[in-house]
């Protein structure tokens, strides 16, 4: 009995240790609109986000009323008018990395990656695939990544009196510091 | 004794095993989504609801809403002559009541404002706070809550100069709590209870003190358009004054253009301060006493 017992404890014990799922709640997502009127910079820092390195499946959840602007009224009207985040409170990313095995998640070191998934945005969810790279570090994965997003696709509608102030193309930038999924 | 002991053994050993089970994520996180691992971890968060308002004003009186930190309103208001005025007057257009405002918010809690208006000469300073902000989530508020406070100068020249005539007898006072909800998107209401402080009143039968209750409220017709109302009760019984006054009802837009929102107004009294358009309205929208105006709000940052 004590036999049988201590090997299960230590095989729970050491499967705990190789963590498969790492994790972020305070990640970054950034978007950037540049026309010769105005920039716009919307910054969200409370990003979260999961990754499983067994499977390359990867997962974002964006507040929308966490992005933060220069200028309230940006903030404002990017709730009410285009984003409509009352109805619409969440993005979320759903997706894979492409080339896993690229990656070697025993050794630490830069990789560059391919993600492809279902990117939600105000309730329209499109195809988006994206470069970018994972860092493997002590103790955690670093993942970087920009690309660029079109709000008509995503049924954001911009109107005549301020479209030569918002960009046709937003820049993304996405920054993330996964650390593994802490036992509770 | 001794039995007791090897059983508590097994027990700490039993334990030890079911806390590793614990500890395990692959284990703990048995689901197919990912997201629910977010979900199933997320601490609830206090969700403010903003923007029930487009602008800092209804229509003539102030809503709930205040200017964000760093942030300067300049606001130019105008109102017309009557309506039925006629066409010499061009329906009311030839003559016209200003107000001017500058307002600023210093604090997530507070903003300031003075302004000049047309209208006895007045100067006017207010400032308004926040008492409670509509939230769900973490913190659950059916309704915000904001206190105004403001104070106008009349600067009219003295009528009767033969008397003594003192300074405080161009003040008045207007204090105001303003309770409002979002019920959805696209409709608002509030209601504020309001007291007005008159130090100097023309005659006798006019009460220094006013008690009213105002109602406003704002339904988008697109997201850049809403139609608004508002509409003050005044308290005091109002047919005994020396002057027949009426209650102000106001209805018009809310036009939103990037940093402006016009606000296009049909009201039956000419003031665009509390104490003006509350206790001294004349006009009766029933005998066709209506003015058309507008506001213009500008917004400025000035630090960011």
């Amino acid at each position: 009995m004590k036999r049988i017992v201590f090997f299960l404890t230590f095989t729970f014990l050491f499967f705990s240790v190789n963590a498969q799922k790492f994790m972020t709640r305070n990640g970054y997502i950034g978007f950037y609109s540049h026309t010769a009127m105005e920039d716009i910079k919307g910054d969200n820092n409370q990003v979260a986000s999961v990754l499983d390195i067994s499977t390359g499946e990867i997962v974002f959840q964006v507040l929308i009323k966490s992005f933060h602007f220069e200028k309230a009224l940006m903030e404002e009207h990017f709730n009410e008018n285009y984003m409509e985040s009352e109805k619409f409170p969440k993005s979320t990313f759903k997706g894979k990395i492409t080339n896993l095995s690229a990656v070697d998640f025993s050794k630490n070191g830069k990789y560059d990656v391919v993600v492809e998934g279902d990117l939600n945005i105000h309730d329209v969810t499109n195809k988006v695939t994206a470069k970018g790279s994972l860092e493997v570090i002590t103790g955690g994965i670093n993942a970087n990544s920009k690309f660029n997003i079109v709000p008509e696709d995503y049924k954001i509608t911009i109107p005549g009196v301020v479209r030569d102030n918002i960009a046709k193309n937003l820049e993304v930038t996405v920054a993330m510091k996964y650390t593994p999924v802490e036992n509770k | 004794m001794k039995l007791i002991k090897t059983d508590m053994r097994r027990n700490f050993s039993i334990l030890v095993l079911i806390i590793s089970i614990g500890l395990n994520p692959g284990i703990v996180f048995g689901q197919d989504d990912l997201l629910d691992i977010l979900n199933e971890k997320a601490t609830p968060e206090i969700n403010y609801t903003t923007a029930a308002f487009k602008s800092t004003r209804v229509m003539n009186g102030h809503s709930v809403e205040k200017m964000p930190p760093g942030q300067l309103d300049v606001r130019i208001s105008h109102r017309f002559g009557k309506i039925n005025s006629g066409f010499y007057e061009y329906f009311g257009l030839d003559q016209s009541n200003v107000h001017f405002g500058l307002e600023y918010g210093i604090f997530n809690w507070l903003m300031i404002g003075v302004g000049r208006g047309t209208y006895e000469k007045t100067y006017d300073g207010f400032a308004k706070f926040t008492v409670f902000r509509q939230s769900t989530g973490a913190r659950v508020m059916p309704v915000s809550v904001s206190w105004l406070s403001s104070m106008a100068v009349n600067s009219l020249k003295w009528t009767d100069t033969t008397r003594t005539n003192y300074f405080s007898s161009r003040l008045s006072y207007v204090h105001q709590l303003i309770v409002a909800r979002k019920i959805s998107p696209s409709f608002s209401v509030q209601l504020a209870p309001t007291f007005i402080h008159r130090n100097l009143v023309p005659t006798e039968l006019d009460p220094n003190d006013l008690y009213a209750v105002g109602a406003g409220v704002r339904m988008k017709l697109s997201k850049r358009i809403s139609l608004n109302a508002e509409y003050y009760y005044m308290i005091n019984p109002k047919d005994i004054m020396s002057q027949k006054i009426y209650n102000p009802l106001s209805i018009g837009f809310d036009i939103e253009t990037g940093g402006h929102v016009f606000q296009l107004i049909f009201t039956n009294s000419v003031a665009m301060i509390e104490k003006g358009f509350i206790g001294e309205t004349t006009g009766s929208w029933l005998k066709g006493d209506i003015h058309f105006g507008f506001n213009i709000s500008r917004v400025f940052t000035l630090k960011k």
